[in-house]
């Protein structure tokens, strides 16, 4: 008897989405096919994935293990400079060919029944290809050069490596759109040096993360720190600079406004606080080290990247699905390879503000979570990004939701829901 | 007893008074454990035998860690949670000419939510570097090393 649940066939298409970027239904946080459909549609599509640091991988052989959405995925310095990424997957019979998270390799053989990689992840033995003592072995046609893993082109811009299973895909600098890059490069503007790594598993859809990071709407209500101690408020000067196809985005802070305004107060909102003080204010002795007074900002590069600079905490966020109802974050608190001591001193203790126990991000963690619970049987109920208005553009103000709906209008481009 | 044997029972003494301040949620004395310039880290083993300085948390002084308590009181938001530390037996690793003591210990923390979902949070070592002050063994500095890279949700009171 055919069983007409949509979930009962991988290949069904997901629940109907009236057009539009302003309804977000949460069956789209909820169902697995959604994410079996992004995978193909989106993270193997037309999309540039962040991959690793050029830093982690100076010298040839140099690797690290990684995924693009789902598919693990190996990134390796080859000859020349040549940068490689191709899955993790052997094309005799699908095992992990590389085991550790990063290493160096002449070449990188497959446990299991030991065919042998390149660099670029091209087949370059078999085992036993010719059998052993006459006997066995593989038939007389068969060819190495027609076995391979699944190849990525990559590309680099600021010092971070991105890979792409598209063909269709523009070049990196086409893809951002000139102001996001700019942006980019603004903080990327020389040699980093990687000061730490942490993760952060997360109970909720990557898609809700991907929201979080750009909804600058959220900043100082969820994250009382921030105007507690003054650090931003919507007062502040600032904005978005968003790409065309909305996907991408830079947020900007400008420097601090001594004294209380009124936009709080009037809201009674929980966020403002004037009696609190810090002991130690040494944490927050921030330097202005790009010179054009931005003290926060916060990049996406669509669909799972987000480049921090918190006063001077440098971060490179990643983020990937564990699962329709799960995700992992991964932090790389960054510093500049010719640092002065106490400016790699201060980053660290900035880094404070960020992270899992960060002051100004350890609610990101657990608001996620909140969504997937509350939504739990609300799969066709709607949320609402209307703050700011209806559009998509670069917007001179963080009091809007406008990051996000570009997101979802990149989203549904490549989709196709 | 013997100086070292008493030493230990002094750290063994110091590190369940350390736990039970947290686990009781008597966060504002928990900062009293340190030296006044006392540091603080929190990491994984990864980055510390890398020798990469970051941590989740990184205080080099006890006003920044009754800072951490002040904000986790008033300013962060978060599910009502509680940690459980179990505390192993320390092992004294040198004295220093000055007096200090290097020790470290093994520690596992259980998490309960408020929902009574309970979880391995965390499991590591701490390092430690320990002084003398007024008859009071203080940390002039605790890192905590843990074995994972993940930190589960956030980490919002501290190891």
């Amino acid at each position: 008897m055919p069983d007409t649940h949509a979930s009962a066939h991988p290949d069904a298409a997901p629940r109907a989405w009236p057009p539009g970027i302003t309804r977000i239904p949460y069956w789209l946080y909820q169902d697995a096919d959604v994410l079996k459909h992004e995978q193909k549609t989106l993270f193997e599509g037309p999309v540039w994935n962040f991959l690793t640091l050029e830093a982690d991988i100076p010298n040839r052989g140099d690797y690290r293990t990684t995924f693009v959405g789902s598919m693990p995925v190996v990134v390796v310095r080859g000859r020349n400079g040549a940068i490689h990424a191709f899955e993790n997957r052997c094309a005799h019979r699908g095992a992990l060919i590389v085991l550790e998270d990063s290493g160096t390799a002449k070449d990188f053989t497959c446990a299991y029944h030991a065919w042998r990689y390149d660099l670029a992840g091209s087949l370059c033995s078999v085992a036993f290809q010719r059998g052993v003592n006459g006997k066995g072995g593989m038939p007389a046609d068969f060819r190495v050069a027609d076995h391979a893993p699944r190849k990525l082109r990559t590309a680099t811009i600021g010092g971070l490596v991105f890979g792409t299973l598209s063909d269709a895909t523009p070049d990196i600098d086409t893809y951002l759109g000139a102001g996001v890059a700019a942006k980019l490069k603004r903080v990327l503007n020389r040699p980093v040096e990687v000061l730490g790594r942490f993760a952060q598993p997360m109970p909720n859809n990557w898609k809700l993360y991907a929201e979080n990071v750009r909804d600058t709407y959220h900043a100082s209500l969820l994250h009382t720190f921030f105007t507690t101690f003054r650090i931003t408020r919507f007062s502040q000067a600032g904005g978005i600079t968003l790409s065309e196809n909305g996907g991408h985005h830079a947020s900007a802070t400008i420097a601090t406004v001594e004294g209380n305004d009124g936009a709080y107060k009037d809201q009674g909102i929980r966020s403002d606080n004037d009696g609190l003080k810090l002991r130690d204010m040494s944490f927050l002795d921030s330097v202005d080290e790009f010179g054009d007074g931005i003290q926060l900002q916060i990049l996406t590069v669509f669909p799972t990247l987000v480049l921090q600079q918190t006063h001077n905490s440098l971060a490179i966020r990643h983020f990937l699905p564990n699962g329709t109802g799960a995700m992992t974050l991964h932090w790389t608190y960054l510093g500049f390879v010719d640092d002065a001591p106490e400016m790699r001193r201060r980053r660290l203790k900035q880094a404070n503000l960020v992270g899992p126990a960060g002051f100004i991000s350890l609610e990101d963690g657990c608001i996620g979570g909140f969504v997937q619970r509350a939504a739990a049987t609300a799969a066709e109920q709607e949320a609402v990004v209307e703050m700011g208005g209806r559009s998509v553009e670069t917007q001179p103000t963080r009091a809007t939701e406008v990051a996000v709906r570009g997101f979802w209008q990149l989203y549904r481009t490549l989709t196709g829901l | 007893m013997d100086a070292d044997a008493t030493l230990l029972l002094r750290l063994a003494a110091l590190n369940t008074a350390y736990a039970g301040t947290i686990d009781a949620d008597r966060l504002e004395a928990w900062p009293e454990f340190f030296t006044e310039d006392g540091f603080y880290r929190i990491t994984t083993a990864a980055n510390h035998a890398q020798g990469l300085a970051a941590g989740v948390v990184y205080a080099d002084s006890r006003d920044m860690l009754h800072d951490r308590v002040f904000a986790l009181r008033r300013a962060n938001i978060y599910e009502r949670q509680a940690y459980r530390h179990v505390i192993g037996m320390p092992a004294i690793l040198g004295r220093e000419a000055d007096g200090g003591v290097r020790a470290e210990a093994p520690f596992l923390v259980v998490r309960t939510m408020r929902d009574g979902a309970m979880s391995l949070f965390a499991a590591g070592r701490y390092l430690d570097r320990l002084v003398e002050r007024d008859g009071r063994l203080l940390f002039d500095a605790r890192e905590g090393i843990c074995d994972s890279p993940n930190f589960d949700t956030l980490l919002a009171i501290p190891l």
